[in-house]
């Protein structure tokens, strides 16, 4: 062994209580970080799987259009005193097309095509307005995960059967209707019919739960008195969630129509994850920093009680650098030895909260072992170990051997 | 007998809290094997001067030789391996490293230096112990030596290296008469038998004058060789 790691050795042994406060320091430290950070990625997961049942990465619709005047004037822009929304239909033109670029396009994992219809559900006097989906069953359900909130009946079902419907649990309840029943099912356009309930869904979004309701495409397009054309929207899921805004603008280039990505239809929930991301970033490295600001007071202490030896060891021939590894060493070797506790006791408490059931569509609590955290840690603890020792052993390093030995 | 330190014209000062030189053209050399004492009146500039003899002051003017080398200008890190190689250190307050054993104290600047293994390190040390008559004490912690004994292994780590030139600050100025009487008795017969070069700054006027040679230093000026 090197005879300045044999010093430092000497230094962290021979005062075990100090090395050990700054052991544990670093060990609390790097083990709320790691947790914390840990959990911050499972509350993002699960709520974004949350995002993810009810929307698309990517929604391809047309928007409306306010009107505008045909020809640009530069001296009188406006022609029209009072603009309005111009009464077309708002529906993609020549979707098969669309649907075919968007498929084309690299980023796109899946796209497939929906048909919203405003409708009223009748069951004999009741009657509730609501929203009937127009899907491709089984690409709606490797988007949405459908299945996956299915209280009742069987979502295979609706493929083979094209009268079949499954409505949402508040409609049910309000209906009091169960799998099997008959719906009675008014559109927009005045057309009525009567369809089979195959099946229940239940979101932990009520609001959805209340209104809405999973058909086939066809028979939206029929209720609304259109052809195997129309469609409203087009909804694209790409590999990455997070990157999606890119990809969005890129479509919406692409296809001529409006793409928006998830993020822009859930501001409230993005806006709260990234609030959420900055007090868990900020709360755990502060803890951290004050874990570095442990060995900091530990090592100036070791600094001011050895400064004899500093003095004869450089009286001796040990150069600043010598000096300043002997401390470094020291520093980071707590620093390690708290890495390491830290992660064995993150471990533990993820271990023992990963086993918490909370309930809901929630189910045990979302926390797991995330590698990158780990690492993120491990490099940011010992980073700040490092500097904790360097400042000072830079300071030791710089003793007057002189000015010590005369005294 | 060759030079082994040799000084040209060397002055000091110090600018706080006054003006005030401390060493006035300082001129001298030293042979090797000899053993010479410093005196002087208390603030004559003694330990100022053998500082600079030592590399580990540099804020001087003049010139300094070691083994035949200018090391006056040097950049620190090469002065530090210079004191690692050629110069040992006896201090007044003994100052070994309170958490190692003697023989590990005695061991430090060997391994600094780096030239043997650490087996043939650790035989060297403990002989060196044993020269000094430590050979029973080396695995004792150095801070459970009496005072005497700490300056004794104080020697032995001075010697590891054989170093040029053993330099002392008053290193028997913490002892009572019997064991000054043995760090004399070491260090004559160091430069006998070993032909150790040693300057030693002494209060102690018997100590200087069973020494080789005595240089007397009065307001920063040598006055007699
Ligand atoms: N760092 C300093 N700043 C200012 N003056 C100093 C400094 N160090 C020493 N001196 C002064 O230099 C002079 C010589 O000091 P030095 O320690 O060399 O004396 P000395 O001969 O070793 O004395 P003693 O026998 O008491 O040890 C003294 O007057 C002292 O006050
Ligand atoms: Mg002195």
């Amino acid at each position: 062994m090197n005879i300045n790691n044999k010093i430092a050795k000497t230094y962290i042994f021979s005062n075990k209580k100090l090395t050990a406060v700054g052991v544990l320091g670093v060990l609390l430290g790097m083990s709320v970080y790691i947790f914390m950070n840990c959990l911050m990625v499972g509350f993002d997961r699960t709520s974004n799987t949350t995002v993810f049942k009810n929307t698309a990465h990517i929604r391809v619709y047309k928007d409306d259009e306010i009107s505008k005047p045909l020809i640009k004037d530069s001296i009188a822009p406006y022609l029209i005193i009072n603009p309005k929304i111009v009464p077309k239909i708002n529906t993609i033109i020549n979707p098969k097309k669309i649907l075919q670029i968007l498929k084309n396009d690299e980023n796109v994992v899946i796209a497939t095509p929906q048909v919203n219809t405003n409708v009223f559900y009748n069951n004999g006097k009741s009657q509730i307005s609501g929203t009937a989906i127009g899907i491709i069953p089984e690409e709606a359900n490797n988007m949405f995960d459908i299945k996956s909130t299915l209280v009742e009946g069987h979502f295979d079902h609706l493929i083979h059967n094209p009268n079949g419907i499954i409505i949402g649990s508040g409609v049910a309840e309000k209906m009091n209707l169960t799998t099997g029943d008959n719906i009675n099912l008014t559109s927009s356009k005045g057309i009525n019919r009567t369809l089979k309930i195959i099946g229940i869904f239940k979101t932990n979004n009520y609001n959805i739960d209340k209104i809405k309701s999973y058909i086939n495409m066809p028979l939206a397009q029929q209720i609304l008195k259109e052809g195997n054309t129309y469609i409203t929207d087009i909804n694209v899921q790409v590999a990455d969630p997070e990157a999606v805004e890119p990809i969005a603008a890129h479509l919406t280039e692409l296809t001529g129509y409006n793409a928006e990505s998830w993020q822009k239809s859930n501001e409230t929930i993005v806006a709260a994850g990234r609030m959420r991301k900055i007090i868990i970033s900020f709360v755990s490295f502060t803890i951290l920093l004050i874990a570095g600001f442990g060995i900091y007071n530990i090592l100036n202490m070791t600094v001011s009680q050895k400064i004899n030896d500093i003095a004869i060891l450089k009286a001796m021939g040990f150069k600043g650098n010598d000096v300043v590894r002997i401390f470094v060493t020291q520093a980071v070797s707590i620093g390690f030895m708290g890495v390491i506790g830290g992660v064995a006791m993150a471990t533990v408490v993820i271990t023992l909260l990963k086993k918490v059931y909370i309930g809901g569509d929630i189910g045990y609590f979302p926390i797991n072992y995330e590698s990158t955290k780990y690492l993120q840690g491990i490099v940011i603890g010992l980073v700040i170990t490092f500097f904790a020792g360097y400042i000072p052993a830079k300071k030791a390093a710089n003793v007057d051997p002189v000015e010590i030995l005369r005294k | 007998m060759k030079t082994v330190l040799k000084t040209e014209k060397i002055d000091k000062s110090f600018h706080d809290p006054v003006d005030f030189q401390v060493l006035k053209d300082i001129s001298f050399e030293v042979k090797g094997g000899e053993f010479l004492s410093m005196i002087g009146k208390s603030g004559s500039g003694k330990s100022t001067l053998l500082y600079i003899l030592s590399t580990m002051d540099t804020e001087y003017s003049g010139q300094l030789h070691i083994d035949g080398q200018l090391v006056t200008g040097l950049p620190i890190d090469s002065l530090a391996e210079i004191r690692n190689e050629k110069i040992g250190f006896v201090f007044q307050f003994h100052y070994l490293l309170p958490e190692f054993t003697c023989l590990q104290n005695v061991m430090i600047p060997a391994l600094k230096l780096g030239k043997y293994s650490e087996e043939e390190i650790e035989n060297k040390a403990f002989e060196k112990l044993k020269i000094l008559g430590l050979e029973d004490q080396a695995l004792k912690s150095a801070n459970k030596l009496s005072g005497g004994q700490q300056q004794r292994v104080a020697i032995a780590r001075a010697l590891i290296n054989d170093p040029c030139i053993i330099m002392g600050d008053e290193p028997t100025g913490n002892l009572d008469s019997k064991n000054s009487g043995i760090v004399f008795d070491i260090f004559q017969n160091l430069t006998r038998e070993f032909g150790q070069t040693i300057i030693a700054v002494t209060h102690d006027e018997d100590f200087a004058h069973r020494s080789d040679r005595i240089i007397e230093m009065k307001d920063g000026n040598i006055l007699a060789h």
